[in-house]
């Protein structure tokens, strides 16, 4: 259904790359991109979008979307978005932000009474949560009857609880509309719970492409626990370094085996089987 | 003091009031891409639009004066082309008066729009797009009506910079009565002519109104404020 090939110079804080994507995308999947921070996984959503320039193709069924002679402008792009950050029309109410988009009420008040959001049709933006806005927001990004939704990490800043009940509601609009869907992640637990594909991409190029059950096969085939940790401390000694991390607010003293320089602040994943601890 | 005030003539008044209000509509409707423009583009040559736009602030009224008469002028390519092909003549007429008022005023009008749309969250306007709105569509619906606070700040400082003109006026227009003799100029007659006590009548008024408008959007700034982004202080 979508078949792109997206070329573009990045200048990342760290380096420059050459961001070199082909896809094959099939109708009805819901592929979760993850990788490092500032991997180009944003500018990918971006440039399917039309919001960043690019050389090479997007087609999507038989429209060509973007090639050497054309561009279809964003307007024409049969697309929902959701941001990261809080793009609601601040001037608007939520029943407003949704009628912006499409002047269909009757299925504005659909889309809100699915997320429970219906008593507050004529709230302003600004007096909801975090949680709220980005329910708004999914449901203004359906408003248009896209094809395909992208999302920028929209649950990055959610808490836990509110995380999990989006993730039914998201995976109901994706089932109940026949949508393609695209989403940004670095949760783990959004690629399990979300997803038929994972891609990663690394360096601005695809580096795993695999089908979610193989994905959690593989991991289970593993047969070890990872943990995500974050460095509080380095001390140096004169054979090894130790860092000092943090897992779920428990710290642990670890051993560091590699020559690579860390820094405060860092993640880093740890596998049981590598595990020692001081 | 009734007596004074009832034989005073408010002619200058009305003429200033005019003569701000066709320069800021002027103004808006000239400023609103502009600025757009400038808030949007990552062009070259934005430093220099800017600066250009930017140089009445810093220019001494009587130089932007003397160079919009000579240009107004029945001596130079553009005021003869204009009297020959139009029958127009701008020089020392109120149409010259909202000529120069339009290129002295300028940086009050572009600057707080400019501002306003740079502070825009990009994504709100990114999603007005992707909800297949036009440019213009976006602007009117989206932009304009989030940075009201901006919006208003530029009309009112348009209009009321236009009311406290005076060298520009007095350089392009003279002080032709009824035509060209606005408040601020009929001030400066009023006090060369050491008629103070009309002087004062006319500067208090200009004081006050100066005042009312300012507090005004000052006001109203804090109130959209609060509504906008829920600030509740």
């Amino acid at each position: 259904m979508i078949d792109l090939h997206i070329q573009k110079i990045l200048d990342g804080a760290k380096q420059t790359m050459n961001m070199d994507i082909n896809l094959h995308i099939n109708k009805g999947e819901f592929i979760v991109i993850s990788g490092d921070s500032g991997s180009g996984k944003t500018t990918f959503l971006r440039c399917l979008a039309g919001l960043e320039q690019f050389s090479g193709y997007v087609k999507v069924s038989n429209t060509i979307w973007q090639d050497k002679n054309t561009i279809l402008k964003i307007q024409k792009r049969n697309i929902g978005f959701v941001f990261q950050e809080e793009s609601l029309f601040l001037n608007m109410t939520v029943l407003d932000n949704l009628l912006f988009v499409n002047n269909n009420k009757e299925f504005a008040l659909k889309l809100l009474d699915i997320v429970n959001m219906t008593r507050l049709q004529n709230s302003m933006p600004s007096n909801l949560s975090g949680g709220q806005k980005q329910r708004i927001s999914i449901c203004r990004a359906l408003m248009k009857k896209p094809d395909i939704l992208l999302l920028d990490e929209p649950f990055s800043a959610l808490d836990e609880t509110v995380k999990i009940k989006l993730y039914k509601e998201l995976l109901d609009f994706h089932n109940k509309f026949n949508l393609t869907t695209i989403m940004v992640s670095h949760d783990i637990n959004e690629i399990y719970t979300l997803c038929s594909r994972h891609i990663e991409i690394q360096n601005a190029k695809v580096k795993k492409d695999e089908n979610i059950n193989d994905f959690i096969n593989n991991k289970i085939a593993n047969n070890n626990l990872e943990f995500k940790a974050k460095i509080i401390k380095l001390v140096n000694n004169e054979k090894y370094k130790i860092a000092i991390v943090n897992i779920n607010n428990s710290f642990l003293n670890i051993k560091l085996h590699t020559n690579k320089n860390y820094e405060i602040g860092e993640y880093i994943n740890i596998r049981s089987d590598k595990l020692s601890i001081c | 003091m009734i007596d004074i005030i009832s034989t005073l003539d408010f002619t200058p008044f009305l003429l200033s009031f005019k003569l701000a209000a066709v320069t800021t509509l002027i103004l808006f409707v000239i400023c609103l891409p502009l600025s757009w423009y400038l808030a949007n583009t990552k062009s070259k040559i934005k430093p220099y639009l800017e600066t250009i736009t930017a140089l009445p602030l810093v220019l001494p009224p009587s130089v932007l004066g003397f160079y919009i008469l000579i240009a107004l002028s029945s001596n130079s390519i553009l005021g003869n082309f204009l009297d020959e092909v139009f029958d127009i003549q701008l020089a020392f007429t109120f149409s010259g008066l909202v000529v120069a008022s339009v290129f002295y005023s300028l940086p009050f009008m572009v600057q707080p729009l400019q501002n306003g749309f740079e502070s825009l969250n990009k994504h709100m306007i990114e999603a007005s797009y992707i909800a297949g709105k036009s440019t213009v569509v976006t602007i009117f619906k989206v932009a304009l009506p989030n940075i009201k606070p901006a919006l208003l700040t530029a009309l009112i400082i348009t209009f009321a910079h236009t009311i406290g003109e005076f060298g520009v006026v007095l350089m392009v227009g003279g002080s032709i009565e009824g035509q060209t003799k606005v408040a601020s100029i009929a001030i400066y007659e009023l006090s060369e002519s050491m008629d103070y006590t009309n002087a004062h009548i006319y500067s208090a008024f200009m004081l006050l109104i100066s005042f009312v408008v300012l507090l005004s959007v000052y006001m109203f700034n804090a109130k959209e404020k609060r509504k906008l982004f829920g600030i509740n202080k």
